[in-house]
């Protein structure tokens, strides 16, 4: 007997649909996240690309940054691209001071790394875990400059940044597999959440 | 399109240039005129500023010409914040969008709220690595934009009047005009094409999707975080706030509460919340009352 993991996208701003779409194709039960009681029954959270900065003043303004690092900390699975990244990471350089973080995965993060818009791209990369490169949309993109103990490196950028990470429940990248139509980083973490699906909760928490 | 030092890497692609305004979405782009505004407007969570010297409702009291601003301006503000900075070209002023990619500008705005340089012709934007947005009041409009190489479009509204009663037209012509879409076959949607000036291959996609192939933001009056939650349950993707913001009393405050409003724009709770105390709103101009001559929207072709 096995369900459909329920994943929220945190939308609050950015972009949710095209993670809603990609998750629903990759076998989730995809649903919008944008309080603290949208929360409960999830199985996973996909914190999306858009500018950081607005995410994380939402989330304070609208009391979500503790229900959510409370969630983490009890070990619900989450992903993180873009900005995404930028709010699952423990450190950020370029951001604003005290800009609100979730925190969570082990790693320094550079803002805007690669420029300006002018200087966004897209490129093959290869990713670890998946056969054949993944086609990786870079927009005013961070990149990873310290990773933490326990922090695996699943991609790396020309210039040799990491550019793709996953510890344990947490996953982020720098690009958006979300705007490419290939699903195979969501089904990556589809799988990651139906595996703690099973596995009970680190800490006995809900 | 160019190619960077990434081996295979390309800069300037339309997924590139789309993609950038998704990342937009749910959000609030604001006029800003120097850093210190600037400043205000990424504090409050803006997704964005647009960089220019006099936000549209001086534009229109000063009269004149209207044209691109000072570079040192733009990368003035550049310097301050982190958000992408966006900055305003004439119509089909070429040139002036050449200035502004070689600056580094994350956006370029072709628009009706300056003066036009080019009465029959739009820049061609599919020549740029850096993306346009473009405004529209109807569909046909904003599809010969997308043509041009526009990755992201906004309804018009009128500028600088802090009336949103043309942007609701317009956010409700485009939105109405995809919905019939929707239910024409294909012989009808060559009709539709041939009455909008439209590629047909645009008019299908948008009939395929239900929505524009790019973001589409509103713009023009907005002055109220229940102006823009309006915007929004319309089905705007996000709200441009020109002169609402820093003609109004206490713009740091109005400014935040825009953003929170655009955000949670479907509940009336948190609206009524952040619309408590903001102080006194641009004091604005009927849009009714403008003289034909007067009205920006009318730009474009």
């Amino acid at each position: 007997m096995t369900r459909a993991p329920v994943i929220g996208v945190l939308s609050l701003q950015g972009g949710v649909r095209e993670h809603l779409e990609a998750l629903t194709r990759a076998g989730a039960t995809a649903v919008p996240v944008k309080t603290a009681t949208a929360l409960e029954g999830l199985d996973g959270l996909v914190v999306p690309g858009g500018e950081s900065t607005a995410i994380g003043r939402l989330l304070r303004v609208f009391d979500l940054l503790d229900p959510l690092r409370d969630r983490l900390a009890a070990g619900l699975p989450a992903y993180g691209s873009c900005a995404g990244m930028v709010l699952l990471a423990e450190e950020v350089v370029d951001g604003l001071p005290g800009q609100p973080l979730l925190g969570g995965l082990d790693i320094t993060v550079r803002r805007n790394a690669f420029g300006s818009q002018v200087d966004s791209f897209e490129a093959d990369l290869p990713l670890d875990g998946l056969d054949g490169d993944v086609h990786a949309v870079f927009i005013r993109a961070p990149w990873v400059e310290r990773v933490g103990d326990g922090v695996e490196v699943l991609a790396r950028e020309a210039g040799g940044h990491p550019v793709a990470v996953r510890s344990g429940r947490l996953l982020a990248t720098s690009f958006h597999p979300e705007l490419t139509g290939d699903d195979r980083v969501h089904a990556l973490f589809v799988d990651l959440v139906r595996s703690t699906m099973a596995a009970p909760t680190p800490g006995g928490a809900p | 399109m160019t190619s960077t030092p990434v081996p295979g890497a390309v800069t300037g692609s339309g997924t590139v240039k789309r993609g950038m305004a998704e990342m937009l979405k749910g959000g609030v782009i604001m006029d800003v005129v120097d850093a210190s505004q600037a400043r205000i407007a990424e504090d409050a969570g803006a997704v964005a500023v647009m960089a220019l010297e006099r936000v549209p409702a001086d534009i229109r009291r000063d009269g004149g010409v209207a044209r691109m601003s000072d570079p040192d301006m733009i990368d003035g503000i550049k310097a301050e914040v982190s958000v992408p900075v966006m900055a305003k070209a004439r119509i089909g002023h070429f040139v002036e969008a050449q200035v502004l990619q070689a600056i580094g500008v994350d956006y370029v705005d072709e628009s009706e709220v300056l003066t036009p340089a080019d009465y029959a012709h739009h820049i061609d934007k599919r020549a740029f690595t850096v993306p346009f947005v473009c405004g529209a009041t109807n569909l046909g409009e904003a599809l010969r934009r997308i043509a041009e190489g526009a990755a992201m479009i906004r309804s018009k509204g009128e500028a600088g009047t802090g009336d949103v009663s043309q942007a609701t037209t317009h956010i409700r012509t485009i939105l109405g005009e995809i919905k019939r879409l929707t239910v024409m076959d294909e012989t009808e949607l060559f009709e539709a094409a041939k009455e909008m000036r439209a590629p047909v291959e645009l008019v299908r996609e948008t009939a395929e999707l239900g929505r524009l192939p790019v973001v589409l933001f509103t713009a023009g009056g907005v002055a109220t975080p229940a102006d823009a939650a309006m915007m929004m349950q319309l089905g705007a993707d996000g709200v441009f706030i020109g002169s609402g913001i820093f003609k109004s009393g206490d713009p740091a405050q109005r400014a935040r509460a825009c953003v929170e409003a655009t955000a949670y724009f479907e509940d009336a709770d948190r609206i009524a919340k952040v619309s408590r105390g903001l102080g006194e709103a641009m004091v604005g101009i009927s849009a009714d009352s403008l003289g034909a001559g007067e009205l920006l929207a009318q730009r474009g072709w």
